[in-house]
């Protein structure tokens, strides 16, 4: 026993270190200071990314990490911003209790969701996170919900308090901007914990092998329903900081466009290593607001060309591009 | 005295016979409307998951992309209807025929990459393709929601005794069902047709018999593709043809793909049946849930049997 793990102990070490903190995990946050100084007319656009990065690191989770292929993360975002606009409405103004609740209620759609769409695989699967978003969608739309979720036209009017009762959200969007980027430090640093940590060991085992791992004794359904519920608070996480900064809640936040972009910006950075969030979610928000201002649907034309092309040559994306030739360059 | 349903959450009590009979006739002629327009709404969602579900079947790809097909069909409809004045039939074969071509030159293409990747990689790109879909036919066509300019002959009601019923529904009903017992009896007599149903049972076994698998295929894939067409033409009063039209009716399709029983034809065309007439009965009588109805049925279904409702054989 001992000599077997004698003989992977290599393995096993890098198995952990490929996820233990380094410098480079500081860069996010002195990429958004430098953005601070250098483009302090882009701030709520840099919250914007922020809360991108949060809500990519939540599929990640899922999806690089565990395989889920969801195609309707929206469904926890939504919740999210359902979630925290009601909590101002009707609870409290004051924001962090609000990111609780949206949590919160993000972790119970994820419960409630998760042994549903767990149980199957594949297109079935693909179709079920779609289906659950979709549905949400349905009921924010109805008439009968239309008092609680402002229908079409959203909910609105509600205030959020000065963040610990000191830093009032101004025009200029400062203080949003380090709200967010402290929300995805927390978002951040539990995942890299959560990945690093015995229960993502054998996420990603099943990932790569469902059945040996339930040979094993893992209860596989179980801890992918525990993953995902994770998964569904952090993802409320994004929609509440969006539903709190811009202090407008839409149908749009638990649209398939919601759930597509998000996909298409961890593709684009790379999944299953938490910095493809990073990079996909900057990249893609940057230039689409960009590419808004000129034409969205030749901006989407771009993304279907290049969401085609990166799955056949670079389908681990930026962050393989970039171990790649970090590689060439050692060797 | 009787208790009548007119119309949504209205009942009244009725104690003269002359206005029972009239309610008990409106009563009716509100059930078959919506009973036609169900099985319409239906059998277009059938004809556009047809090529979908042989897909998944066949070569196990989940192809997104497929009602970008049936949007393509429909506009190409539309332009032959609208610019040329054909009439509504040769538009119809001649726009099913080029998205057929479409479709075989992206079955040439594009997707030998799709079918080289995972399932992620298929789901992606396919995604990817609907997207380039949807940016062409705004760029071609604009935003603006596209009505077929349709003949006086097939947009009148029709009457039947004292109950009056959409024409147009009953030309959907008539030509798709014709579409399916036409396929249904490929798929059952021919000789293409047993090699296809070999080919959704064991490709594999398939081959090792000496089917060309990919061949059948790559054909099987371009009709379904020219069914979409139909149903993306047929349908578009119902379904109005706009540019997010491709990921507006994804859901509702794979619902049914899945409710049915991943590559089972008949299976695609009870679920089809199913949801079609029970979202139209639903939208009318509980109309403060909207759409939220066939969710939770659908969810319902799955969660009674997550491998499709009904069978699993393709004929």
């Amino acid at each position: 026993m001992d000599e077997a793990i004698g003989r992977d102990a290599p393995r096993i070490r890098e198995a952990f270190s490929r996820h233990r903190l380094s410098w480079l995990d500081a860069l996010p946050w002195l990429a958004a200071l430098l953005a601070y100084f250098a483009f302090p007319d882009y701030l709520s656009l840099g919250t914007q990314v922020m809360i991108a990065i949060i809500f990519a690191l939540a599929l990640d989770l899922a999806l690089g990490y565990g395989g889920v292929a969801s195609l309707g993360h929206a469904a926890f975002f939504g919740i999210g911003a359902y979630a925290a606009g009601l909590w101002a409405l009707y609870v409290t103004t004051e924001p962090i209790s609000g990111l609780v609740a949206a949590a919160v209620a993000g972790a119970v759609g994820a419960l409630l969701a998760g042994p549903l769409v767990l149980r199957t695989r594949g297109l079935t699967l693909v179709m079920l996170t779609l289906a659950v978003a979709t549905l949400l969608q349905a009921v924010a739309n109805a008439e009968w919900f239309k008092p609680v979720t402002g229908g079409a036209d959203g909910l609105f009017g509600y205030q959020i308090a000065p963040v610990l009762g000191v830093f009032s959200f101004d025009l200029e969007g400062s203080t949003g901007y380090w709200y967010a980027a402290s929300a995805m430090a927390v978002v951040f640093f539990l995942s890299k914990a959560i990945v690093n940590s015995p229960f993502g060991l054998t996420i990603r085992g099943i990932r790569e092998n469902p059945v040996r791992m339930r040979m094993l004794g893992v209860p596989v359904i179980h801890r992918l329903v525990v993953l995902y519920i994770i998964s569904g608070a952090f993802a409320a996480i994004a929609g509440a900081l969006s539903a709190q900064v811009t202090r407008l809640v839409g149908l749009d936040s638990l649209a398939f466009m919601q759930s597509g972009n998000v996909l298409v910006m961890l593709i684009l950075g790379g999944i299953g290593s938490l910095y493809g969030a990073f990079l996909g979610a900057t990249l893609f928000v940057v230039l689409s607001d960009r590419a808004a201002e000129i034409d969205p649907f030749n901006w989407l034309f771009a993304v279907g060309i290049v969401l085609i092309l990166a799955v056949r040559f670079a389908p681990q994306g930026l962050v393989g591009v970039i171990e790649d030739a970090w590689k060439k360059v050692r060797a | 005295m009787v208790l009548v349903p007119v119309n949504r959450d209205v009942y009244c009590c009725l104690s003269s016979r002359k206005e029972e009979r009239t309610v008990l006739i409106n009563l009716l002629e509100t059930a078959l409307a919506l009973l036609v327009s169900g099985i319409a709404y239906a059998m277009i969602l059938f004809l556009m998951s047809v090529g979908l579900t042989v897909t998944l079947g066949v070569m196990r790809i989940a192809n997104l992309a497929h009602c970008g097909f049936a949007m393509v069909g429909g506009y190409i409809g539309f332009t032959l209807v609208s610019q040329t004045g054909l009439g509504v039939l040769p538009s119809l074969v001649l726009a099913a025929l080029a998205t057929m071509i479409l479709g075989a030159a992206l079955e040439r293409t594009v997707y030998r990459w799709v079918y080289a990747s995972g399932e992620l990689g298929q789901i992606l790109m396919t995604i990817g393709l609907t997207f380039v879909m949807v940016a062409s036919v705004n760029l071609v066509y604009g935003s603006a929601l596209h009505a077929m300019p349709l003949p006086l002959s097939l947009t009148h009601d029709m009457q039947l005794g004292e109950i009056s019923i959409s024409a147009y529904r009953v030309y959907i009903i008539v030509v798709s069902t014709v579409i399916a017992v036409t396929l249904w009896a490929i798929l059952e007599y021919t000789d293409y047709g047993k090699r296809l149903r070999a080919a959704v049972d064991n490709p594999r076994m398939a081959r090792c018999v000496g089917i060309d698998v990919p061949r059948i295929f790559a054909g099987t894939f371009s009709v379904g593709c020219g069914l979409a067409a139909v149903a993306g033409f047929l349908g578009s009063p119902i379904l109005p043809l706009e540019p997010w039209y491709a990921l507006e009716y994804l859901v509702p399709v794979l619902m049914i793909v899945a409710v049915g029983g991943h590559g089972s034809l008949k299976g695609s065309f009870y679920a089809a049946l199913l949801l079609g007439i029970i979202d139209t009965f639903g939208r009318y009588y509980v109309p403060a849930l909207g759409a939220f109805t066939i969710y939770l049925v659908v969810v319902g279904l799955l969660l009674w049997r997550p491998h499709g409702a009904f069978g699993r054989s393709l004929a």
